[in-house]
């Protein structure tokens, strides 16, 4: 799988640049505007999708190795956890309980802030983590597949 | 009243796409079809007051529309071949034709279209998280409220599901059969 | 009406998944039916001249929201678990496409009716 054309690299290499930002403006939004972890995180990975399309298998396996985004999965999954562990032992709280909220912006003062909305802007960070390295890793792995004897030409 | 028509037109289109997505013969243009259902499915959730689905509609569908046509383009067999017994179709699609029948009675007893449903019920859940959900939790928009603060337990589980696809497609596309140590060599 | 509309875009595809020989076709025939099954969902929270539910600046008097939002507001409790029921389709899908994949690479045939004979 070399990749395509000239033109489609060159316009990829812009364009992946935009699409990641726009990924990273829906996540850290998530909490004020529609949006949220799930949407960034797709849209992050469909940033890589469009490397991989245009340029090919080996040059996104270089760009966001293997090890690093099944590590990077793990990690969305950890914090997440870890979120809802901190709201069971800190204080009298429950599992998920939004503690920060409870804490510091309970006043209200904050409100329409970026910081504010104590745990959930942290959980869409986490779960956008999550849902980027898992999609690119299930279509990473679907593009790996090449069977025996009927030979694909991707 | 407007809207309602303008309903009615995506719904339409919808409807003509999934008819040509399971009657043609070509296994490509049946996945682009799928894809205007989805795009058709995202306008629809626009319209429908929920911007967050919208967004993740559009985005989910090229990703879609990427892995289907990886399984459809590069295979020799991308034209489908008749269907199965005509007695077993026949069956089939009077068994169908009932359950729509009687889903429609059941569909009647519904409250019609645009009454809130959930407005009606005293002590709602849906009444709570709007009128007290941004005081709660401080998250402006409130459907992110409640998938990360009021019910976060569902994103948990997602986040499970996701991961079980993830290993499962790893498993199933893995190269060659890891053997076990102890297998006796025959 | 628009329910009975909906639930016939589920009939559809139900009808794909059954009838349809290939596989692929059937893969298509369930990732119809999810989507007749999201619509549906969205629907029965919608209300005539609703608004999103996303707050602005001008929904909130001394911490409490105003009772224009509280009326006007469509339902988010279904729009936040098809949220979650949208992602969780991309994943079954990719899981369903693997299959079909490797079964393509096994027997060399998308058609479910040859795959049914056992084949070395």
């Amino acid at each position: 799988m070399k990749g395509m054309s000239i033109i489609i690299k060159t316009i990829s290499s812009w364009i992946k640049i935009l699409i990641f930002l726009f990924g990273i403006y829906i996540i850290i939004f998530g909490h004020l505007t529609p949006g949220g972890g799930f949407a960034g995180g797709v849209i992050l990975a469909s940033s890589y999708v469009l490397i991989m399309l245009a340029y090919g298998r080996d040059y996104s396996e270089k760009n966001l190795p293997l090890p690093i985004a099944s590590k990077l999965d793990s990690a969305g999954a950890l914090m997440f956890i870890a979120i809802a562990l901190f709201g069971l032992f800190y204080g009298a709280g429950s599992f998920f309980w939004n503690f920060i909220q409870v804490k510091f912006f309970a006043d209200g003062h904050a409100a329409f802030d970026l910081v504010s909305a104590g745990t959930i802007p942290l959980s869409n960070i986490a779960i956008g983590l999550k849902v980027a390295a898992s999609l690119f890793l299930v279509i990473f792995a679907l593009s790996t597949f090449r069977p025996a004897e009927n030979n694909d030409k991707e | 009243m407007a809207e309602v028509i303008l309903f009615y037109f995506l719904m339409a289109f919808i409807l003509i796409a999934a008819l040509i997505a399971v009657e043609t013969t070509d296994l490509l243009s049946a996945v682009i079809c799928v894809g205007a259902i989805g795009f058709g499915c995202a306008l629809f959730f626009l319209f429908l007051r929920a911007p967050d689905i919208a967004i993740t509609q559009i985005v989910v569908e090229v990703l879609a529309l990427v892995i289907l046509i990886r399984v459809t383009i590069s295979r020799n067999a991308t034209f489908v071949t008749g269907d199965r017994e005509f007695f077993a179709s026949v069956v089939s699609v009077v068994i169908l034709m009932m359950i729509f029948l009687m889903a429609v009675q059941v569909l009647n007893s519904l409250p019609a279209f645009g009454d809130a449903v959930f407005a009606e019920v005293t002590d709602s859940a849906s009444k709570t998280y709007i009128s007290q959900g941004m005081e709660k939790t401080g998250a402006a928009n409130i459907v992110s409220a409640v998938i990360l603060d009021f019910r976060a337990y569902d994103t948990l589980g997602e986040a499970t599901v996701l991961f079980t696809s993830v290993i499962g497609a790893a498993v199933i596309l893995r190269k060659r059969p890891r053997k076990l140590p102890e297998e006796p060599q025959i | 009406m628009l329910y009975a509309l909906c639930f016939l875009l589920f009939v559809i595809g139900l009808y794909c998944a059954v009838v349809k020989k290939n596989m692929v076709k059937i893969v298509l025939g369930i990732v119809v039916m999810e989507y007749a099954v999201n619509l549906f969902l969205i629907m029965l929270g919608y209300r005539i001249g609703g608004i999103a539910p996303i707050a602005g600046p001008g929904d909130v008097e001394h911490g409490q929201m105003t009772a224009g939002f509280i009326n006007a507001s469509v339902d988010p409790l279904p729009q936040a678990i098809v949220l979650t029921s949208i992602v969780i389709g991309l994943g079954s899908l990719a899981l369903m496409v693997s299959i079909c994949i490797r079964i393509h690479e096994k027997y060399g045939t998308f058609d479910i009716t040859e795959i049914r004979r056992l084949k070395g």
